[in-house]
């Protein structure tokens, strides 16, 4: 997507990223996975390996199959061979585990999918109350603990169609979060919003890496992946084609796709 | 070149709008006079009333409340508004609106249908009044109960054996709830509808019979008849058609199956037809010796219609949806029953609020079919009425006060609905 509008790493609070630990600890295991829709082979033996504390930002063209890759991570779209195995349960067609899956890990949308017809805080409270199992007045609490964090708790009794899109995505990020993921995927969680909103949304992010979550983004702000990632992946027609620690990745690309990728987006 | 470069040095504030634009004025002008062909259809339309008001406030003001029969009332209103005036003979009303409320209901026990309509009432508010106490749904819930049995009478141990079949289904869901996430339901469907057909009968009979004296269905007639069966359809119809359409959504095939044949099946069939099955032809299937309600039948056939059309209105609703609310939901954890009952189901009811009334007002019109057979229920209490010698020729009055009571019931419906849609608008500021 060209119409971007990256927000340059000068720009964002800095992190040091030396004090991020990574541990040995594997969070997502991914092996030899494929997927296919219909006859059109979207995912093409993707193998990949997070571990605990990581932070991964996932590039690519349009149509590279990044946004497809991070959903079947947690199943909202099913692979058909090989293996993902998430906090060393591994996906398959069994409900509960999927569930089970689903409640660790946390996924923020291109399109907040906030729940119109719930308050900000019904929105963070429903997960912990009806999965969780967390009393009522609890979840409450723990909900306004993050959406203090996220910056918005004087919304809490709004509904999302009051808030602006910022402020939604960062409501959404609130939302995954009180039901304490393990893992968080984002799904292009600036692209759909003004430039004037994305960088709340980068800091709220950036804030999260800085404690440690494991993160993997697909994302084209190139200025966050600099700030934060300690690995960058480059996809292509349902492949991963490169993947460098973020400086390697950005002074030194070494696939001519990665090369003409990187010049269209950070050439203008 | 003339120079391009301008800066604003300070900001506008707000001003009122111009005085023409506002006000009753600003509204006629606006609204009613805004150019010569609007000028015209107000003046057009000012004459068209005028002429009907002339027409119809004589009838009504020329009314004969206390007569004894037709000619009765046309000899007293040709004596009083002399020769060629027309007035209403609402004494017809006067005289039958027992009937026209009760049916041929024993007059002793008016109360109980009386009784039973506040009750529904009571029964409806914290369903229809988010802002009442949850815990008058209680009530809601026992209400059916009730009213069967004020209004059909009988030992007070019928009803509650059948409220014990929803306990026997909830233990049954509970037991099954270890199975694959299909069998709850499954079981929970199964043993209440064993326990109804089997079990509640003998056990009611088993018990010493404190009660109401019983009521026949035949004795059941007018406004009340239409209630019952509107209500009743009404109420049943909305949770079968949500169920309908989940299945018609579904990924199982056998569940997809039976839904789209029965909403494709009821939906092309008139329902005349089915209620004349209902009269005729049930008894034929039942072994011999049941006696299967006829009002019980009649309610059973327009809910299974009305279901048909609210599943389709429902799956209007579900299609509307994006596909990031499933997402939204699925992503958090919920399972199918959760996300369905707390995320998709109350954005796609509220979508499909102004169909679903309209199935309900479509529901409750239709309850006049049930004349055709030999029910009477107001339209059909209209044909025997006019049948008696005493009001032979009387039509405007009968019809216009019938037509007058279900449009109060429609409207009703209406502006609730309107109401409903404002206030779970939740994306303005």
């Amino acid at each position: 997507m060209a119409d971007t509008h990256p927000v340059d790493a000068s720009d964002l609070e800095p992190v040091d990223k030396s004090a991020l630990k990574v541990s040995d600890q594997v969070a997502i295991e991914i092996i030899d996975m494929n997927k296919w829709y219909g006859q059109f082979h979207v995912l093409r033996d993707i193998n990949l390996t997070v571990r605990r504390g990581e932070r991964i930002v996932i590039a690519g063209p349009s149509g590279s199959g990044k946004s497809t890759l991070i959903r079947c991570i947690n199943r909202l779209e099913e692979h058909q061979k090989g293996k993902i195995i998430v906090d060393g349960v591994e996906l398959t067609s069994d409900l509960k585990n999927i569930d089970k899956v689903r409640s660790e890990v946390g996924m923020v949308f291109q399109h907040f999918n906030l729940f119109p017809h719930l308050t900000i805080l019904e929105n963070c409270t429903l997960a912990p109350i009806w999965v969780r199992k967390v009393p009522k007045k609890e979840a409450e609490e723990t909900a306004m603990h993050y959406l203090r964090k996220v910056k918005i708790p004087e919304q809490a009794l709004k509904y999302p169609g009051q808030l602006s899109g910022g402020q939604q995505q960062r409501v959404a990020i609130a939302r995954s979060l009180c039901m304490k993921p393990r893992i968080m995927l984002f799904d292009e969680p600036t692209s759909a919003l003004d430039p004037e909103m994305i960088k709340e949304v980068l800091d709220t992010m950036i804030e999260l890496a800085e404690e440690g979550m494991t993160m993997l983004c697909v994302t084209h702000e190139m200025g966050f992946a600099q700030a934060v990632a300690n690995r960058v992946i480059f996809m292509d027609q349902g492949q991963i084609v490169e993947q460098n620690e973020p400086r390697e990745f950005f002074n030194n690309p070494r696939n001519e796709r990665t090369k003409l990728f990187l010049s269209q987006i950070l050439g203008h | 070149m003339d120079d391009v470069a301008w800066t604003r040095t300070e900001m506008l504030g707000p001003e009122a709008p111009p005085a023409s634009a506002v006000g009753i004025v600003g509204w006629m002008r606006a609204n009613l006079f805004s150019t010569w062909l609007n000028v015209i259809l107000t003046v057009a339309a000012l004459g068209a009333i005028w002429l009907l008001a002339s027409h119809i406030v004589p009838f009504f003001a020329h009314s004969v409340w206390n007569a004894s029969s037709y000619s009765e009332c046309r000899e007293i209103v040709a004596r009083t508004w002399g020769e060629g005036a027309s007035g209403a003979c609402l004494a017809v009303i006067r005289e039958r609106w027992k009937q026209f409320f009760f049916g041929f209901y024993p007059a002793d026990y008016y109360w109980r249908p009386t009784l039973a309509f506040i009750l529904m009432f009571v029964a409806l508010a914290p369903v229809l009044f988010s802002s009442l106490p949850r815990k008058m749904l209680w009530f809601s819930a026992i209400f059916p109960g009730v009213a069967y049995w004020l209004l059909w009478g009988g030992s007070i141990f019928f009803p509650i054996a059948i409220y014990l079949g929803f306990v026997a289904g909830y233990v049954a869901f509970r037991v099954a709830e270890r199975g694959p996430s299909f069998l709850p339901p499954l079981a929970a469907a199964v043993v209440t509808i064993v326990w109804w057909l089997f079990i509640a009968g003998p056990l009611a009979n088993l018990l010493p019979d404190i009660g109401l004296p019983a009521v026949q269905s035949k004795q059941f007639g007018g406004f009340m008849l239409s209630m019952t069966i509107g209500v009743t359809g009404i109420a049943f119809s909305l949770p079968l058609g949500v169920l309908l359409a989940l299945g018609r959504r579904s990924d199982m095939l056998f569940v997809k199956w039976i839904s789209v044949g029965f909403i494709e099946f009821i939906r092309g069939v008139p329902l005349i037809t089915l209620l004349l099955v209902a009269s005729f032809l049930l008894n034929i299937f039942m072994p011999p010796g049941t006696n299967f309600d006829i009002i019980l039948r009649v309610i059973i056939m327009v809910t299974l219609f009305a279901a048909a059309y609210m599943a389709e209105v429902i799956r209007g609703g579900l299609a509307a949806l994006p596909r990031g609310q499933y997402e939204g939901a699925d992503s958090l954890g919920l399972n199918y029953w959760q996300a369905t009952r707390l995320v998709i189901m109350p954005q796609a009811l509220k979508i499909s609020i102004p169909g679903i009334v309209n199935t309900f007002i479509g529901l409750f019109k239709d309850t006049t079919l049930v004349a055709i057979i030999g029910l009477l229920d107001p339209v059909g209490l209209i044909t025997s009425i006019r049948a008696n010698s005493a009001w032979n020729g009387i039509v405007w009055e009968l019809y216009g006060f019938v037509g007058f009571m279900f449009f109060i019931c429609c409207f009703g419906m209406s502006r609730y609905s309107q109401y409903l849609e404002r206030r779970l608008r939740t994306d303005r500021h």
